[in-house]
């Protein structure tokens, strides 16, 4: 509660700051509109807002899901073959080489300007980090759980079923959280390069017409988005690793 | 009969380490060690840190590919592997999971589900180490001498005839460890028992016999026999004075 409280307050601060730099600094409302006015048009254009929110929400949500599934997966195959880790880890490793934002045109152009596209960035934005934390979480079991299992006689299943599964689950957790943050960047980068909605849509435009206001609004509601997103992926590891020492999050 | 040794169980083995060496980063630590636990006997190694006691005790437990001629026997010519039980010094209690599944966790590694015979085995154990009401507890809420207690029930879970044990109380309080090695040597009677340690009088109290491990490679000193059965009382005469033996036979080896 205290937490929420002291978030409220920076908001609040923040605005504050904001509306007296455009009151002294006497910006024209379409370099940097005051909050009232972005308020004003969250309010009127509220309809058209939540269209586009909802496109992003959704492209982002999928590619979230997407792009974890891809992870965990591709972890899984590290750990389970050697094959796996000597071909698929360097081109893994390689591939973060090629910046996600420059191929951004190309899955446009080869997914089209629909949804597809920003799925797919999104699924590669957040492919890599969940890759890497998992496989790290799955590597870095105790080895004192390795030998207490070997002298049990597990096998390579029920050990990563019972021990090394659920030991890189902490580790998949951070994995995700840094997923959800990036998330809505790579549906955003999409939708800049090519698309006919979408809350990147939308800001684009606003600013080429000099709706800066507009801009601000979608802006805001992608903060939103993104803070939103973030918090429900925090509440649902919280629920789903009860084990884990709370060692994380704005509290303390 | 002694307690705790399940009548159904195979008679433990005997076990015979025979010519065993060991090399680790260019070093010889011992070679052409022998050393034998007689069957169903509970034999505590004692020795300064790094002299390879607990890589010993790994060969035995097939964690260390055996080096050079290092043969490892069980006294009724059977193979070891899979009549094994291990217990380390961390209580290796897995986070998630409750006392009764932890107790368990072997049936599941072994690829089956715990049944209610299982089941009730774990509890009857629980209540033999003390914990019965906290058979839904995860380990967390435990502690450090409950968990280790935890630890203990799951290696008689496990119930196998020779039972290795590195170090199983160091992490634990005087008193904690007086209780839980008495405990551990009634409940563990009639099995074949390896235990490292470094504490003198707990080797004393618990063992039918102590060997000591020292030098560079390392020898085993005659094996000292502690009068009577263990768990022997702490407050035993003759064992402060084999206590002072034992620290001179250590010191020995270290030097000034």
């Amino acid at each position: 509660m205290k937490a929420a409280l002291r978030a409220l307050i920076t908001f609040a601060g923040l605005l504050l700051a904001w509306a007296a730099l455009v009151r002294w600094a006497e910006l024209p409302h379409y370099i940097l509109p005051g909050p009232e006015r972005v308020a004003a048009r969250l309010w009127s254009d509220r309809a058209l807002l939540a269209d586009h929110a909802l496109m992003t929400l959704a492209e982002v949500v999928l590619g979230l899901l997407l792009g974890t599934l891809c992870g965990v997966l591709a972890a899984l195959a590290l750990m389970a073959s050697t094959a796996a880790r000597r071909w698929l880890l360097p081109l893994l490793l390689v591939s973060q080489a090629v910046p996600v934002f420059a191929i951004a045109p190309l899955l446009v152009l080869w997914l089209g300007y629909g949804m597809a596209s920003k799925v797919a960035m999104a699924t590669l934005i957040i492919f890599f980090p969940v890759t890497a934390a998992f496989y790290d979480g799955l590597r870095r079991t105790d080895p004192g759980w390795l030998d207490l299992a070997r002298t049990m006689g597990a096998s390579p299943w029920t050990l990563l079923r019972h021990i090394q599964g659920p030991a890189a689950l902490p580790a998949l957790g951070a994995g995700l959280r840094v997923a959800a943050a990036v998330a809505p960047i790579g549906a955003v980068v999409g939708e800049w390069v090519g698309a006919s909605a979408g809350l990147g849509y939308l800001m684009l435009h606003a600013t080429a017409r000099v709706q800066t206001d507009l801009t601000f609004a979608a802006l805001f509601l992608l903060a939103l988005l993104a803070v939103a997103l973030w918090l429900l992926v925090d509440l649902l590891l919280r629920r789903a690793l009860p084990w884990l020492p709370d060692s994380h999050g704005f509290e303390g | 009969m002694p307690p705790g040794a399940d009548p159904l169980s195979p008679p433990s083995p005997a076990i015979h380490i025979r010519q065993a060496r060991l090399e680790l980063a260019g070093r010889v630590l011992f070679d052409g060690l022998h050393l034998d636990v007689a069957a169903g006997r509970f034999c505590c190694l004692l020795g300064p840190s790094g002299v390879g006691k607990t890589t010993l005790l790994r060969l035995v437990g097939g964690l260390t590919p055996p080096q050079g001629q290092t043969r490892i026997q069980a006294g009724d010519g059977l193979p070891l592997a899979g009549r094994i039980a291990w217990m380390s010094q961390q209580d290796l209690l897995l986070p998630w999971a409750s006392v009764l599944d932890n107790v368990m966790i072997g049936v599941r590694l072994r690829g089956g589900r715990p049944d209610s015979a299982a089941r009730e085995r774990a509890l009857g154990l629980l209540q033999q180490v003390g914990l019965a009401d906290r058979v839904g507890d995860r380990p967390a809420a435990l502690s450090g001498g409950m968990r280790q207690r935890v630890a203990l029930a799951r290696t008689l879970f496990e119930d196998r005839p020779i039972v290795l044990m590195d170090e199983p109380f160091s992490a634990l309080d005087a008193l904690t460890r007086l209780r839980l090695g008495e405990l551990a040597a009634r409940l563990l009677a009639g099995r074949t028992v390896l235990m490292v340690t470094h504490d003198p009088m707990e080797a004393l109290r618990l063992g039918h016999q102590v060997l000591v491990l020292t030098g560079l490679p390392a020898s085993l000193s005659a094996p000292i026999i502690p009068p009577d059965d263990p768990p022997r009382p702490p407050d035993l005469p003759e064992l402060l004075h084999l206590q002072g033996r034992l620290l001179a036979e250590l010191a020995r080896e270290v030097g000034p």
